[in-house]
């Protein structure tokens, strides 16, 4: 009885979470230019349009480039504070640490703003490198947050038997550290590549008018006029979360990485 | 730091000091600096021909007490309020039940969770948008089913930024309460079952308490996440239903009064930072107990 009143309400749930979303693929699958659910005919046109059509395929392909550099930037931020923090527990790396994260927490329409303000003033207007640069630092905590579940991993004793065998400090991190915190800085790097590849207001407010990533192309879409191609993105990039996490869970451990216990402690 | 010290090992002292330099140099200058200026900006002197000058002045913060500015603010602050409770009480069980099946499961759960999360907000307010309307939204089923004579537009309205946001919050709670929830031990509940309880008593009287910290410290995640929302409320709702956040791009970007802008940041970062502040006291609070 009750296991079926859970199975009722997480059918339920699981309902609501679904439903915009096979509505949208209906729609994507349309063989007509118009938005109608269920769709007229079957076609797989709109999904060819985002390769074909060279607008949405440039918005594709700077969305695509600057999800992996500033996914890349966050890392490289992040790394060290982590790796600083874990290693030497001095007050920097921690302060280091906090302002990391900060960007990550706060409502993104003020980090959105504090980029336009800074971009303005600097006089540097709609380049590609500022939504880096501003993806970048937005995303830091990520990173910073899976590569210091990872160190914790790390037993220091090995670090010790390492340094007693007269390894330095950069051959016990390229040979005992690096090594096992690897997975979770990969993590870290493809959650910050999800993220900015769905970012909307700071990559609008930093380069909004110069550079179309696919979330700005699409709400100006939303605007301006309807397209089935809209409906074709929403599910090409629900496919790339679910892929890029799917990994993660598949390689790693996302229980763990998302705070729970890891399998291994049960 | 000493020179004897940073002598007796070569360059070993100074490592924790120079390791970080690039990320000290990237937050100084892309994070730091940008946050100063907003309190540099908010305190400027408007033009009205859209350009400002460093001064001193607090017409901007004034200019926020009028009542059409302190409406959006209230009605953020409510609209988050609402947003977090709904998550809670449907977020709550469902998490709770996500962490009681098999492993697996639990990761699969987890997936779609984080795919769905992370869906550009952008995606989110166009499918509820298609979601709604008269040509293929619900209202379709509904005139099939015989519930309306004929077919309507359910947006822009209150009940379609709502729905949207609860859509938009939902998972993120989910992702919040799973670690505090995973780590309940089956014998707690167990011990409560063996004692005669039923699921649904032991669910209230033995689950919902024990979890009554990350309970709070999540509602109070969810009402800030629910203040950043900019486009949901944009798409799906008329001028009266926006939010601090829509405010502050439509001042900052289409009204070009980056001044004043920037005094509504401030004021969104304020309570942003105090509630975050909190749930981290709460946390803190609870990992000590527990």
């Amino acid at each position: 009885m009750s296991r079926l009143l859970r199975n009722i309400y997480m059918g339920v749930i699981a309902l609501i979470l679904v439903a915009p979303l096979v509505v949208i693929a209906g729609i994507s699958l349309n063989a007509t230019k118009f938005l109608s659910f269920p769709p007229k005919g079957l076609s797989l046109r709109w999904y060819v349009e985002i390769f074909a059509d060279s607008g949405w395929f440039s918005a594709l392909q700077n969305s695509l480039f600057v999800a992996t550099t500033s996914a890349a930037l966050a890392v490289s931020i992040a790394l060290p504070i982590a790796y600083c923090l874990w290693r030497y527990k001095i007050l920097y790396a921690r302060v280091l640490f906090s302002l990391g994260v900060t960007p990550f927490v706060l409502p993104p329409v003020i980090m959105a703003l504090a980029f336009l303000l800074f971009f303005t003033t600097i006089e540097v207007h709609g380049l590609m490198i500022n939504v880096i640069i501003a993806h970048g630092i937005f995303l830091v905590a990520l990173p910073l947050i899976t590569v210091s579940l990872g160190l914790e991993s790390v037993q220091h004793e090995m670090i010790e038997a390492g340094q007693t065998l007269g390894a330095d400090d950069i051959t016990v991190f390229r040979t005992v550290t690096f090594p096992i915190v690897r997975p979770y800085v990969i993590s870290g790097f493809a959650f910050a590549f999800v993220l900015s590849l769905n970012e909307y207001i700071i990559a609008f407010m930093t380069v909004g008018f110069t550079v179309e990533t696919l979330p700005i192309k699409i709400f100006n879409a939303l605007r301006y006029g309807y397209t089935p191609v809209m409906g074709s993105i929403a599910v090409v990039f629900l496919l790339v979360n679910v892929l890029v996490f799917g990994l993660i869970a598949r390689f790693g451990d996302l229980p763990k990485l998302l705070g729970a216990w890891s399998a291994q402690d049960e | 730091m000493a020179a004897s010290e940073t002598a007796s090992r070569p360059g070993g002292d100074r490592g924790p000091w120079l390791l970080p330099i690039f990320p000290t140099i990237m937050i100084g200058l892309f994070f730091v600096i940008p946050f100063v200026l907003i309190v540099a900006v908010s305190v400027a002197h408007q033009y009205p021909e859209g350009y400002y000058e460093p001064a001193f002045e607090l017409t901007h913060f004034r200019r926020f007490l009028k009542s059409i500015f302190i409406n959006t603010a209230l009605f953020s602050v409510g609209v988050a309020a609402l947003v977090a409770s709904i998550c809670l009480v449907l977020g709550f069980p469902f998490t709770y039940f996500i962490t009681r099946l098999p492993r697996r499961a639990q990761v699969l759960w987890l997936v779609y969770i984080l795919a769905q999360l992370s869906l550009s907000e952008v995606l989110i307010a166009f499918s509820w948008q298609v979601l709604l309307s008269k040509t293929a939204g619900v209202a379709n089923i509904l005139v099939w089913v015989g519930l309306l004579e004929k077919s309507v537009s359910f947006y822009p309205s209150f009940g379609a930024v709502l729905l949207a946001l609860t859509y938009l919050v939902l998972p993120f709670s989910v992702l919040i309460l799973y670690p505090a929830l995973s780590r309940l031990e089956p014998e707690v509940t167990e011990a409560a079952r063996t004692l005669g309880a039923s699921p649904v008593r032991t669910f209230f009287t033995v689950v919902v308490p024990i979890m009554r910290p990350p309970i709070v410290a999540t509602g109070i995640t969810m009402f800030v996440f629910t203040l950043g929302a900019v486009l949901v409320p944009q798409v799906l709702g008329r001028p009266q239903h926006w939010t601090l956040s829509v405010l502050i791009t439509d001042q900052a970007v289409f009204q070009s009064n980056m001044p004043f802008a920037a005094a509504l940041a401030i004021f969104l970062l304020t309570l942003s930072m105090a509630l975050v502040g909190l749930t981290i006291w709460i946390n803190r609070r609870y990992e000590v107990k527990a």
